[in-house]
């Protein structure tokens, strides 16, 4: 079932209740949201908000117990496990907060492998892989193993991997939790740039507010709901300049 | 399909690839257990073959025994008018007296005495093993002999040569000199070499107890009968006990599983072989089921990018199948190696089929090994990768 919309995603009242001890609580509490080509957006909020569960939703990693989630217009909610599995490497790119990259590949084969699974590399494939490490400032480093590379690098070759195979949303979970404050900030930037260019859809999950001075919307979780959105530049930069949340 | 073989494939040769030295360690150990087992096999084969190798060779359906001697050779006696008896009875085609004896060879030179199995036949019976080189024995009274492979190399015995035995009888050493007429194929007997006399020259000269040297009868062990028809073996078998007294029939199989020791040996060598193997499948399992704990993190990411969980699985079986082939393979080749250094006395006999099918058990204790850690990728929750389980 395909849905006309002019959004790359767009979320309508996604519940996902989680049974506890204590009773159920949801994690993700009516969420609805827009996400548009080449914008991106902090997802932001207190330890234990729901950010993470949203995030699995949005990634199909997790269906929720209520709701649409629309990418592309096609609703992730209603698809079985072997759909999910093909949206996520066709049309979605990932970064995580740690162990990005498979250990005993090297930089340029963990980016090629997204191209590989979708059974899509070719040579141009192989060259715009290496120039897309080139363009974070990997050149020097395509055939390193992860295990060689400093943290900033191996987010950056997650960031590759993530837009490699021009997917319509790409995620980040925590991308510059492991960095200092000066390699996160050129992490976020060259991501946020790239996903202008290449105009997909981007959502970071951070609870690093100073991060978002380069996302173009910042959506506030509190106790799963989304309390406050945050769009003009002055109210971003005002956030961001407010500090670690 | 063909994409999520390749992926898997890529996948799992690389990941053995970046990681040579640890996969290669398994596969090492892999060798070893392949060796124990092929190893074990042969000498499985080689006892086996050493105790039954004359009696498997033999070109005879039925070995005739005296009756309640519970198929055992050395305890079985029968007379010589017995033999007569059999060879009346329909659907016999040949028949032949045959006994048993231990002996030792000497001689002049440095050669070590040896220790031999001194048999009796009748010439131009079933019984006589063909010769290689040289001619069959003559006559019932002969003084000749048909050595076997095995005596023949121990030895370095030609045709044509004189061989002297030593036994027992009474209580005096005798020797008694034969010459050898041919050499026989491999035809051990009870572990032994084995040397084939005519059967009154095997009566004269073999060990006998004082009783014995002065009695006159002739006595055999056992009649070995060849049918006219293998196909009518039940129904020659139920004719012959019915017709001949006080005797019992026994099929080759039937003589061979009751040699002394025999199945006990052979069913002990088994257990020891799949015990090696069992071990095998333990430690490939072990393996195995430590490296995907190490990876569940690793596994989720590649399921939470797309990877598909059929992938995740055949590029397990994959790896696992790669590391124990080559284990197999440097065990395969170790065993070889060390085969050929081994001297003939030892009982080593690399049979085709025997090392087929331990090759075979050795390269499915990989897969079997695996299994456990091949369910447990297939279930990794591919939100591990954001630190999350559902
Ligand atoms: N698998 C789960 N089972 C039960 N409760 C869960 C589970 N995952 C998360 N939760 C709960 O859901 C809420 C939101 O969690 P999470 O999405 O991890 O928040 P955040 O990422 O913002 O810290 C928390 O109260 C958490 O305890
Ligand atoms: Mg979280």
């Amino acid at each position: 079932m395909k849905t006309q919309t002019s959004y790359a995603l767009e979320t309508k009242s996604v519940i996902k209740t989680y049974q506890s001890e204590s009773g159920s609580i949801n994690a993700v509490n009516d969420v609805s949201l827009q996400v548009k080509p080449g914008e991106f957006v902090a997802l932001v909020g207190p330890s234990g908000s729901g950010k993470t569960t949203m995030l699995s939703i949005l990634a199909a990693l997790l269906k929720p117990t209520n709701g649409q989630v629309l990418l592309d217009g096609e609703d992730l909610a209603e698809m079985g496990d072997k759909e999910r599995v093909i949206m996520r490497r066709e049309k979605i790119g990932f970064t995580f907060q740690a162990n990005n990259l498979v250990p005993y590949l090297t930089a340029v084969e963990n980016v090629e492998l997204m191209l590989r699974l979708n059974n899509k590399l070719d040579k141009v494939g192989k060259l715009r892989a290496r120039e897309l490490l080139s363009r974070l400032g990997l050149s020097e480093r395509l055939h390193n193993l992860p295990g060689q590379l400093s943290g900033g690098q191996q987010q950056r070759v997650a960031i590759a991997r993530a837009l490699i195979h021009n997917p319509s949303l790409v995620l980040a979970d925590e991308p510059t939790a492991s960095l200092d404050t000066e390699r996160a900030y050129q992490v976020v930037q060259t991501f946020a740039s790239l996903i202008h260019e290449q105009n997909r859809a981007g959502i970071m999950v951070t609870h690093d507010l100073r991060m978002c001075e380069y996302t173009d919307r910042v959506l506030f979780m509190q106790d799963g709901n989304l309390v406050r959105s945050y769009t003009s530049k002055a109210e971003i930069m005002e956030l961001a300049r407010g500090g670690v949340h | 399909m063909r994409q999520i073989f390749s992926i898997s494939t890529y996948l799992a040769i690389k990941e053995i690839w970046r990681n040579r030295g640890r996969f290669l360690l398994v596969s090492l150990v892999i060798a070893l257990i392949t060796l124990l087992v092929l190893f074990i096999a042969a000498l499985g084969e080689g006892l086996g073959n050493g105790n039954r190798e004359y009696l498997s060779k033999l070109n005879a359906e039925l070995i005739v025994f005296q009756e309640k001697s519970d198929f055992l050779i050395q305890a079985s006696r029968l007379g010589k008018d017995r033999l007569a008896q059999i060879r009346r009875v329909d659907g016999v085609a040949d028949s032949g007296l045959f006994g048993t004896a231990n002996a030792t060879l000497v001689f002049n030179d440095e050669t070590e005495p040896l220790k031999i199995a001194l048999l009796g036949i009748e010439p131009g019976h079933v019984g006589e093993p063909p010769v290689l080189e040289g001619t069959q024995l003559s006559t019932d009274l002969a003084r000749e002999t048909i050595i076997d492979k095995n005596t023949a190399i121990r030895t370095n015995l030609q045709v044509g040569d004189l061989l002297t035995v030593r036994v027992t009888q009474g209580t005096r050493d005798e020797f008694y000199e034969l010459r050898v007429s041919g050499i026989s194929d491999g035809q051990q007997f009870a572990l032994q070499p084995t040397i084939f006399v005519p059967f009154y020259t095997w009566d004269r000269i073999r060990p006998k107890s004082e009783a014995e040297l002065n009695a006159s009868n002739l006595v055999a062990n056992v009649v070995l009968v060849k049918l006219e028809n293998p196909s009518q073996l039940e129904l020659v078998q139920q004719r012959l006990e019915t017709q001949v007294d006080k005797i019992e029939t026994a099929t080759k199989i039937e003589t061979i599983q009751a040699l002394p020791g025999y199945s006990a040996q052979q069913s002990t060598l088994n257990t020891q072989g799949g015990f090696t193997l069992f071990i095998g499948i333990l430690v490939i399992g072990g393996f195995f089921q430590i490296q995907i704990l190490q990876k569940v993190a690793q596994i989720g990411v590649l399921k939470a990018i797309g990877t598909a969980n059929p992938a995740v699985a055949i590029s397990s079986i994959i790896q696992i199948t790669l590391v124990t082939l080559i284990g197999v393979l440097i065990g395969g080749l170790f065993t070889f190696m060390f085969s050929l250094f081994f001297p003939p006395t030892v009982p080593i006999v690399f049979n085709g089929t025997t090392s087929a099918i331990a090759i075979v058990a050795l390269i499915l204790i990989g897969p079997l090994g695996g299994l456990v850690s091949i369910r447990y990728a297939v279930r990794i929750e591919p939100l591990k990768a954001l630190g999350l389980s559902s």
